[in-house]
């Protein structure tokens, strides 16, 4: 009896620390290969469920000097992710033997961490891409909270999945240039920040090519808001 | 009961109170219901209105029809594409059919589908031309509507949608206006596991009047046939005996 009193009360001083529904969240992330290497974009809102509560978020962040990754979902558990692998870079630091982890390593080992957390049922509720540029290829992964991974040409998450990949597969080619890579990004982001309720206009685009990681400032798109219908539904023409 | 029945717009509920008994005494389930996983859109040009849809009819995951027709007529320059389930889209015809009357204005479409409460699943996107020009509408399945310059209906509407967002503007011309329906539509084909089959486009002009493509894109054209009849000289067949 003392044994049973004694679990009830502990099992309450230890509450369920699993997720089990994303509070603090990122929409999506678009990521493309193009010639000279890798594109992605995000826009740089993180929503509090219908709030639009932290504007100025970086969802994209520069792992080492040929890897970046950028993440939708819970925003906590992308931060969690950034320090798991700012962990492995300082590894690699102290080392100092001038290796460096490819960007396969790294999504190898994110695949690894999310796969594991899926089997506690207690996941990291991201959709991560891994995207690289190292000794002449590009590589971009993607992974998500069930702990699938996938090695893919585009990378589109959330409502991107649903709005941009379509205009990503019309136009998208292996060789585009660097102009085209980012109008097509900028497309899709426009019309991402037209029908996803949970998106701003203010984002971040960034590249990794052989001369390493460049994320941009935050910088906003033009949109179009005048058609003669939605000024006067009711126009006679 | 001729004229209650003709009050009702060909729908009735009799079976309701036995369909519900049936699935809670006897455990039965309910027959699945035959829907359209879809792709549906309309679009206002300078000369009037496009209407496009795609051809597949779904039961769940399995294709049940191939090339079936989505774009139904209301009346000669009114017409609509429907999703949601496929029976009470054809049966928008029925309304027309049975109130024996033109219908003059888009109105007349929503307030059955109002009185339904949702039970009839349709979702529509209607497009027509009157005096005042060319008009697309949405129709919801609880009777809600939107009156728009494009829209999008179905489970391929985000991608149709997302090829509208990136390429519409202000009076085009009848060719743009169709190769931007056909590419919406077939965003959502290529995109969207509900939708697939070929593109069906209506054109309703303000001065020519209605002109259907049906089968405007045939996309999914099937790569090898059965060789077909099989025909056998005669004599192919020995003759044994005779038996007179």
């Amino acid at each position: 009896m003392e044994q049973l009193q004694n679990a009830i009360a502990e099992s309450k001083s230890h509450p369920s620390t699993r997720t089990t529904r994303p509070i603090v969240t990122g929409a999506s992330v678009l990521a493309i290969k193009y010639k000279d290497g890798v594109m992605v974009m995000s826009d740089t809102l993180a929503s509090y469920g219908s709030m639009a509560r932290y504007k100025s978020v970086q969802r994209i962040c520069k792992v080492n000097e040929t890897t970046l990754i950028g993440a939708s979902g819970e925003y906590s558990d992308f931060q969690y992710l950034k320090d798991l692998v700012e962990e492995l870079t300082d590894e690699e630091f102290d080392e100092d033997d001038g290796a460096s982890m490819s960007p396969k390593e790294i999504h190898s080992y994110l695949s690894r961490v999310m796969y594991n957390r899926r089997s506690k049922i207690d996941p990291l509720y991201n959709f991560v891409c891994v995207a690289g540029f190292k000794e002449g290829k590009s590589y971009l992964g993607a992974l998500d909270y069930f702990g699938s991974t996938f090695e893919e040409d585009v990378f589109t998450s959330g409502y991107g999945m649903y709005i941009a990949l379509p205009l990503i597969r019309k136009d998208w080619s292996a060789d585009m240039d660097e102009k085209s890579a980012v109008a097509l990004l900028e497309k899709c982001m426009t019309v991402l920040f037209y029908r996803d309720c949970r998106t701003i206009n203010k984002y971040n685009i960034a590249k990794v090519t052989a001369s390493g990681v460049e994320i941009s400032k935050p910088y906003s798109l033009k949109t179009e808001w005048s058609y003669k219908r939605f000024q006067n539904p009711h126009i006679i023409e | 009961m001729d004229a209650y029945q003709k009050s009702r717009g060909g729908f009735t509920f009799d079976l309701c109170n036995r369909n519900k008994l049936l699935v809670e005494e006897k455990k039965l389930s309910v027959p699945k219901a035959f829907k359209t996983g879809t792709t549906i859109v309309g679009i206002v040009y300078k000369g009037g209105v496009v209407l496009g849809a795609d051809t597949r009819a779904t039961e769940g995951p399995i294709v049940c029809d191939k090339n079936c027709e989505k774009i139904h007529k209301i009346s000669e320059k009114i017409w609509c594409c429907g999703a949601g389930t496929a029976a009470d889209t054809e049966n928008i015809e029925l309304h027309r059919l049975s109130t024996g009357k033109e219908p003059r204005s888009y109105l007349t479409i929503p307030a059955p589908l109002l009185r339904y409460q949702g039970y009839v699943s349709a979702a529509l996107v209607l497009g027509g031309v009157d005096t005042e020009g060319g008009h697309i509408y949405t129709v919801w399945p609880h009777g809600s509507t939107d009156r728009l310059p494009y829209a999008t209906m179905g489970s391929g509407s985000l991608a149709a949608m997302a090829i509208f967002e990136a390429n519409y503007k202000d009076d085009m011309d009848e060719k743009e206006a169709i190769n931007l329906v056909d590419s919406a539509i077939q965003a959502g084909i290529w995109n969207d596991l509900g939708s697939g089959g070929n593109v069906d486009i209506m054109v309703i002009d303000k001065k020519t009047g209605p002109r259907m493509m049906r089968n405007y894109k045939k996309l999914n054209e099937r790569t090898f046939h059965a060789p077909g009849l099989y025909k056998f000289p005669k004599g192919t067949t020995g003759i044994d005996n005779y038996i007179l």
